[in-house]
């Protein structure tokens, strides 16, 4: 989940998953170009990645923390992300809110991220700005002041914000205790933007404290894409981020989920609740923990079972036996730590919404005994590195590739080889991978219901 | 979402142009006299196509409201020899990129497609507007989908305020009328509603077209035969009358139980061909543009942490014009918001801008103006709006001066005319309070 400061849903998780793709991938007969970005790090720890994208003489700037809200202390739920906000109120020597002013004057744009594994800020400006930008970044990473006359009204904005994303959305809050079941143990059960009783009572010091804890040019990542080429960016780095310090930055130790044994249900019914539905989350590796080698083949199984409307669940649930509107899966590789595989789907009009779940749990019987064919593992992996053409088209995806990559464990030499691993897998490590992952006992249900109305 | 629908396409309306100096538009017209405007673009094996047929929801017939959505759901679902199923096979194994979709004025796809298969690409889209099948499972299966988002958007507050706004500033004309239809109007529609939409909108004097990518105009010209050649002449005429928003300060509260009430406002705006929309644009954005950096926001937000987002933009329509807001804030500071908003409003409608403000949103407004063209499909999409815009093919190079050419006289002299706050009409979902109903409203009971 992605909480970002202005426009939700600017980078959902969706989209990183399909930029995830853009890397480095050749698809067969397409004369497909390389990103190649070139990396170097400063002599203070911050890395530095540069993609060159020269369509227009602008550049985006990211700046990526590897911290986020998984790595909150207990009891602050929400520090990350609310800090984030608080990067906004200025610095020694800028004002509150003079930051955006100075960008929006250079006609450029902003944003900010928070999510369980990483923080992000970024800009997109001409590219003749990316030195003013640079330089009030950098001030910021090490500069931050903030006084309870700022920190009060925006700890208020942030309730704002739960209210619209969660509090009136009953879908939203099944999707919060869904996860919370799900991870037993593990951070990742908690909300990234926070709950409400704990955003409630978070303070400038909190803040200010998460701050000088996790923010450090040695716990940075630096990805600068567009009309721009390393050396340039190379010498605004040393100049803007070169003369900060590296500091001592824990580890990010977080409590991992211990072996689980029973299957969970949570069920929401709210008269708010016009369409009901169902999902079905399985605890699966990611690229960097659990049964990481499944990670390509279950990328390949996601995209067979849920993506697109000639999906084995769309087919089976929508079209052949007309049950349900919609069915589809989901998987992200890119996680710190575990991740989760999710199967959905939502009824037509009067039909049951256990039959949906009856009808997804038998396609899933259905796949693991008769497993893929070799023919949907190709067409699948063919399409796979076709979207990577077009997801290279943007200026936005080569940077958010990397800076989810980066702060989740990942090299920028395993990004590259991503086309190839994906080339690799096989059927039957799809339906080894499948055996694994949907496992009961490590699985969470939710159900929407309508409440009916006295 | 931060923004609702109707604000993005506003947003579209305006995210005009691209820097000269990186793209050329030309205009193509193909031996069979097909014109599109092309920017080509040979750094990636792709091609994006926006087009537009003019003549959107708002001509829905009445009783038949959400026609064209559903049609728009459906062109794709099977044509010519192709079954739903195989058609979108098709498109999904060769990976390429369809969709339709109707707003109030117009009837829009998108086509992307690797070089490779753009042959296959332009014959699909072909077969979408000139033989779609309208199969019993298809229809029967979009139906039933625009039926559980009717039923997921009769409880979403932003819905249902968009929704009421527009009944109370354009009652009895077509652009009150619910985009996506009611369970009703969407049950009514038949294959021969659909048949007959398709004949009478899809039609080459209708028609405007943008390509960008991987393609050369003589490359472009037999592909746009081959996709619109067969379609008829002429359409039908596209008959909807001007309108005036009935704009008289009503507050309308639609009570729902949520915490947070979510507010809709709106009076009459400018249209697009107005000579001072750029005086006026200038204006608005200074009010309460997206971003971290305007007077609402300020006010609402940063000053008073009111809210997560608040707002206010130009909505020209083809027959009217709005400048529209919205906010969402807790119900128990509901009546404060809409005070502050009311503040601003006024006085922003009784001063005018100062003339750093003009400044700041001009340098903004013209250094933003290359990041419109990050992507293919941004150019191609901004290329459909210039053009149905009626802006002009030079319109890239001069939109920087006419935006440069706004003075602080004009932009001051637009905001007393524009900004009334007598005017603005809001609507509020929720359990707002310290709020008055202006007029005594009638309780909306689903």
């Amino acid at each position: 989940m992605q909480i970002v400061k202005s426009r939700p849903t600017l980078v959902p998780i969706l989209c990183l998953f399909v930029a995830f793709l853009v890397l480095a991938s050749q698809p067969r007969g397409a004369q497909a170009k390389v990103f190649e970005p070139e990396t170097f790090t400063l002599d203070n720890g911050l890395e530095v990645v540069v993609v060159a994208n020269r369509r227009a003489p602008i550049v985006t700037h990211m700046l990526w923390y590897k911290v986020g809200a998984a790595d909150e202390p207990p009891g602050k739920s929400g520090i990350a992300h609310f800090l984030e906000h608080l990067m906004f109120k200025g610095t020694d020597t800028l004002g509150p809110g003079e930051f955006s002013d100075i960008i929006a004057r250079n006609g450029g744009q902003e944003n900010a991220f928070t999510s369980y594994d990483y923080t992000g800020y970024f800009q997109t400006v001409a590219k003749d700005r990316l030195d003013i930008i640079m330089k009030y970044e950098a001030d910021r990473m090490t500069n931050l002041t903030l006084s309870d006359e700022v920190v009060l009204p925006e700890r208020d904005v942030v309730l704002e914000e739960r209210r619209s994303r969660i509090d009136r959305e009953p879908g939203a809050q099944l999707g919060e205790a869904l996860r919370a079941v799900l991870f037993l143990h593990h951070p990742y059960g908690v909300p990234v933007i926070g709950w409400e009783e704990e955003i409630r009572g978070l303070t400038s010091a909190d803040a200010i404290d998460f701050y000088r804890r996790w923010y450090a040019p040695n716990n940075a990542v630096l990805i600068v894409a567009g009309d721009v080429d390393a050396e340039e960016v190379r010498a605004l780095a040393e100049t803007h981020y070169g003369v900060i310090p590296a500091r001592e930055v824990p580890e990010r130790l977080r409590p991992q989920e211990p072996r689980q044994n029973a299957a969970r249900r949570v069920i929401l019914e709210n008269a708010r609740v016009r369409q009901p539905s169902v999902t079905i989350s399985y605890l699966a590796p990611s690229y960097h923990a659990g049964a990481s080698d499944d990670a390509e083949a279950l990328q390949v199984l996601d995209e067979i079972l849920g993506s697109g409307s000639t999906s084995r669940l769309y087919s089976a649930l929508v079209v052949e036996q007309a049950v349900a509107a919609s069915a589809g899966s989901a998987y992200s590789a890119s996680a710190l730590d575990l991740s989760s595989f999710t199967l959905f789907g939502s009824p037509r009009p009067d039909v049951p919404v256990e039959e949906i779940e009856a009808a997804l749990r038998a396609e899933l019987a259905r796949l693991l005994e008769e497993g893929v064919s070799a023919e949907e593992v190709a067409t699948a992996k063919r399409r796979m590195l076709a979207d990577a053409v077009y997801a290279r088209d943007s200026l936005g995806s080569g940077p958010r590739v990397f800076g989810r990559a980066l702060t989740t464990g990942a090299t920028v030499a395993e990004v590259e080889s991503w086309p190839e691993r994906i080339e690799a897998v096989t059927v039957e490590q799809v339906n080894e991978a499948a055996k694994a992952v949907f496992d009961e006992r490590r699985s969470a249900t939710g159900l929407l219901l309508p409440k009916p109305t006295s | 979402m931060r923004l609702p629908s109707l604000v993005l396409a506003a947003l579209l309306v305006l995210a005009t142009g691209l820097p000269a100096r990186a793209v050329e538009v030309q205009q193509v017209t193909s031996p069979g006299g097909i014109t599109a405007w092309l920017v080509e673009d040979h750094s990636n094996p792709i091609l994006s196509l926006d087009m537009a047929f003019t003549g959107g929801a708002a001509l829905d017939p009445e009783g038949r409201e959400g026609l064209a959505y559903l049609v728009s759901g459906l062109i794709d679902e099977g044509a010519g020899e192709l079954e739903s199923q195989a058609f979108q096979g098709m498109l999904q194994d060769l990976s390429i990129r369809l969709s339709f979709d109707a707003g109030l004025d117009t009837f829009r796809g998108s086509l992307r497609s690797l070089t490779e298969n753009r042959e296959t690409a332009f014959d699909l889209l072909r077969l979408a507007l000139s033989e779609p099948r309208f199969d019993e499972e298809p229809v029967g299966r979009i139906r039933s989908q625009i039926m559980v988002q009717l039923a997921q958007e009769s409880e979403n507050p932003n819905v249902i305020a968009q929704q009421a706004l527009r009944q109370l500033l354009f009652p009895g004309h077509p652009y009150s009328r619910p985009v996506h239809g009611t369970p009703e109007t969407v049950r009514a529609i038949g294959v021969d509603d659909m048949r007959r939409f398709v004949s009478e909108r899809f039609a080459r004097d209708a028609l405007t077209v943008a390509v960008v990518g991987d393609v050369t105009a003589e490359e472009l010209g037999p592909l746009l035969d081959h996709a619109f050649l067969g379609l008829p002449a002429e359409a039908a005429p596209f008959d909807l009358p001007e309108v005036e928003p009935q704009a008289q300060g009503e507050v309308l509260v639609i009570e729902r139980d949520v915490p947070q009430s979510v507010m809709a406002f709106a009076q009459g705006g400018l249209k697009r061909d107005d000579p001072d929309f750029y005086a006026a644009h200038v204006a608005t954005r200074i009010l309460g543009a997206g971003g971290f950096s305007s007077r609402l926001y300020d006010e609402v937000r940063e000053k008073r942490g009111l809210a997560y987002s608040v707002y206010s933009y130009l909505y020209p329509l083809e027959r009217s014009a709005l400048v529209q807001g919205g906010v969402a804030t807790a119900n128990a500071r509901a009546g404060e918001a809409l005070d502050v908003i009311r503040e601003q409003w006024a006085l922003m409608g009784a001063e005018g801008p100062t003339g750093e403000e003009v400044e700041d949103a001009k340098t903004y407004l013209t250094g933003s103006y290359p990041l419109r063209f990050s992507s293919t499909a941004g150019i191609s999409g901004t290329l459909l709006g210039i053009q149905l815009d009626d802006l002009g093919i030079d319109y890239v190079n001069i939109r920087n001066d006419l935006v440069e050419a706004v003075t602080l006289e004009d932009a001051q002299r637009i905001a007393r005319e524009l900004f009334r706050p007598e005017d603005l009409t809001v609507v509020i979902v929720g359990r707002p309070d310290g709020v008055a109903p202006e007029e005594p409203a009638a309780e909306e009971k689903s």
